[in-house]
């Protein structure tokens, strides 16, 4: 069971990672129209938002330490939020700006922040076997350092995201891998894509611990996790926990999405994961509304001031482009 | 329907790969949010409605699998038509492609063959960074076996895609987001042609003046033909007359066409999407090099991305990819 400080911690990151989503969505959309135009406005290039996906970022991320790596997806914010990333930069980077973390090369699906050992990336499954690379290091290096790599449930049908349970936990490796499990890889339903319909079970083929978090529990995982990243500090190798979470905005912005079921994604919001941790930890007395509505007024701040300081931030030179490409 | 009828170049690659599948049984198609979704930049949109889900067969998202499958099927009688959703990805799935698809005719003897198209999308201009913004032209063209194609409007799509789909030999037919005539993204307008209804080819090999002139010569391919005739016109007020040559196909290249234009104006701009070096623009150079060095009467000049990763940030992407004022500048300096 998390203490007190954990689920304001938790809290906190999600209402922060839900507000940064929304205020994006809002940003994203300047200068789009009057036809949408992906290449215009204030923030250029594909947007995927994560908001109902916050759970799986607060709930191992708060076991986490800044030494320990995370890879996470091409829907990297709430993760990166949780994950310590300076918020500021992370913002800046997305404004394609040159006090970005990469001055404005990377953009949103390329935000690495060596400072918190977080990186992301836009191809499917491509952050499990660096996953492993970073636990391979922990390891050799004598650390206790774990390694956590996100995945989505379309990316556990991708060929290397086996390789890299297999190698893991031959070599009993300090990584827990954690699917984020939406229900979509774009417009491909799980169930018309993956043959099993919990993809922890996959982890018997590899001889390791799979755990199953059904319906975006945060505090479930909480506790799956808990004894995930233990485990791996420990040195008994790799876990693979599988989280159903939700995804409230299309793939990208701007997706018509044709595909989904009208009302899927009203009836996920009924059953918010943030405002349910909210609830429960008021009702049994964890923390107070007072308590929780200082949280939520820290986390908005933090990501206004974010927002305010890329907006605010210079352009880089075009030439910088020629830069940074060798070390 | 008018004969007269405007395709984007979306609408004329589906109708291409309706019309085969119509006429051949062998023919299908998979990949990545291909069915109902039409495909994520439409290359495939209303195949699934005319043909179910047999033939339309939305994958996973495990390329390494499907473009294996795709290889196997090929040998195996059918005439797949895959999607690699952004040519970028190719790096799950590339075994297959180089090591399979390209190299088994010639590891048979000519015995089997492996008629599969790999359709994907390239380019960028759109801020969408280093790992969706790539052409990767070269990358492809470098290896044999492999035949490449790359369109620049949609009669030529339409016609491409009708050859690749009947070629006995893989080909990977790389559309340019940019030209798909997509509701979300900004197309030329040229990008969009009158497209005939009835199936039609366009023989592999054979590059396209697609403008007339005799002071210098530009040779490009895909979105940067538009980039070119947009340098052309401004070159025309100035009194410099440019030619214009769209080479539609990288592998089989028409070196004919080049070499027939060089020695007509002497002068040479090579612009490319594709990264600078060890590429098409280097190839195209070397073509005339090895012909005929004297036949110019300057040094010729390569537009492309200057060798490093294509950045997010629109100002600096916008710096490193060719466009109209860079190519005339070009042009410009050659005649000097």
């Amino acid at each position: 069971m998390p203490s007190k400080s954990q689920i304001l911690w938790m809290y906190e990151a999600m209402e922060k990672a839900r507000y940064y989503e929304d205020t994006m969505a809002a940003v994203y959309m300047e200068g789009k129209y009057p036809k949408f135009d992906i290449g215009a406005g204030t923030v250029p290039g594909e947007m995927h938002l994560a908001a109902g996906q916050e759970p799986c970022a607060a709930g191992v991320c708060v076991h986490l330490r800044a030494d320990d790596a995370v890879t996470a997806t091409h829907r990297p914010h709430h993760v990166a939020i949780a994950k310590g990333v300076d918020l500021k930069k992370m913002t800046a980077e997305i404004f394609g700006k040159a006090a970005g973390l990469a001055g404005g090369r990377g953009g949103h699906m390329h935000l690495l922040d060596p400072a918190v050992n977080f990186t992301c990336s836009g191809i499917i499954a491509e952050g499990t076997s660096p996953a492993v690379g970073a636990a391979l290091a922990a390891k050799l290096k004598g650390s206790d350092a774990v390694a956590v790599s996100y995945l989505g449930d379309g990316a556990a049908n991708q060929g290397g995201f086996h390789e890299a349970m297999n190698l893991a936990a031959l070599w009993k490796l300090p990584v827990i891998f954690v699917i984020e499990d939406n229900g979509w890889g774009i417009s491909v339903s799980k169930a018309k894509s993956t043959s099993v319909a919990d993809n922890s079970v996959r982890a018997a083929g590899y001889g390791i611990p799979g755990a199953h978090v059904a319906d975006n529990d945060t505090l479930k995982l909480f506790d799956v996790a808990e004894a995930a990243v233990a485990r791996a500090r420990r040195g008994e190798g790799p876990t693979l926990i599988e989280v159903e979470t939700y995804r409230y905005y299309g793939h990208f912005q701007g997706d018509p999405e044709l595909y989904r079921p009208k009302g899927e994604v009203a009836a996920l919001k009924a059953k918010d994961p943030i405002r349910r941790l909210r609830d429960a930890a008021i009702a049994d007395g964890t923390i107070t509304v007072a308590e929780a509505d200082a949280a939520l007024a820290r986390a908005k701040a933090e990501v206004d001031e974010a927002f305010a300081f890329a907006r605010a931030a210079a352009e880089p030179a075009p030439e910088d482009a020629l830069t940074a490409v060798f070390a | 329907m008018s004969s007269n009828r405007i395709l984007p170049v979306s609408r004329a690659i589906s109708e291409a790969i309706a019309q085969e599948m119509r006429a051949d049984p062998s023919v299908f198609v998979m990949g990545e949010d291909i069915g109902t979704y039409g495909g994520i930049f439409g290359a495939t949109a209303g195949l699934l409605d005319e043909f179910g889900e047999t033939r339309v067969r939305d994958t996973p998202i495990s390329e390494t699998g499907f473009i294996g499958a795709g290889v196997g099927a090929a040998m195996s009688g059918m005439r797949p038509i895959v999607e690699l959703m952004f040519v970028d990805f190719f790096g799950v799935c590339m075994d297959s492609i180089y090591n399979l698809a390209a190299k088994n005719t010639y590891f048979s003897g000519g015995n089997c063959k492996v008629p599969m198209v790999i359709m994907t999308a390239t380019g960028g201009g759109y801020s969408d960074a280093g790992q969706h913004s790539q052409t990767l032209h070269g990358t492809f063209a470098h290896l044999p076996g492999l035949k490449v194609v790359a369109p620049s409007n949609a009669y030529d799509a339409k016609g491409l895609m009708t050859t690749a789909i009947r070629d006995d030999s893989p080909v990977i037919f790389m559309f340019h987001k940019g030209l798909q005539g997509l509701a979300w993204m900004a197309s030329p307008d040229a990008a969009a042609t009158v497209v005939p209804e009835d199936a039609y080819e366009i023989p592999f090999g054979q590059a396209k003046v697609v403008r007339e002139g005799k002071d210098v010569t530009i040779i490009t391919l895909s979105m940067m033909v538009h980039r070119a005739l947009a340098a052309a016109e401004a070159l025309a007020k100035e009194g410099i007359d440019a030619e214009v040559v769209d080479l539609r196909t990288i592998v089989p290249l028409d070196r004919e066409t080049i070499l027939i234009s060089v020695a007509k104006t002497g002068r040479l701009i090579v612009v490319d999407e594709d990264y600078k070096s060890f590429g098409v623009t280097g190839e195209i150079i070397a073509t005339v090099a090895e012909h005929d060095p004297s036949c110019l009467k300057a040094p010729p000049r390569r537009l492309a991305v200057p060798d490093v990763p294509i950045p997010y940030s629109r100002v600096m992407e916008r710096f490193v990819l060719p466009n109209a004022d860079t190519i005339a500048d070009a042009a410009r300096a050659t005649l000097r």
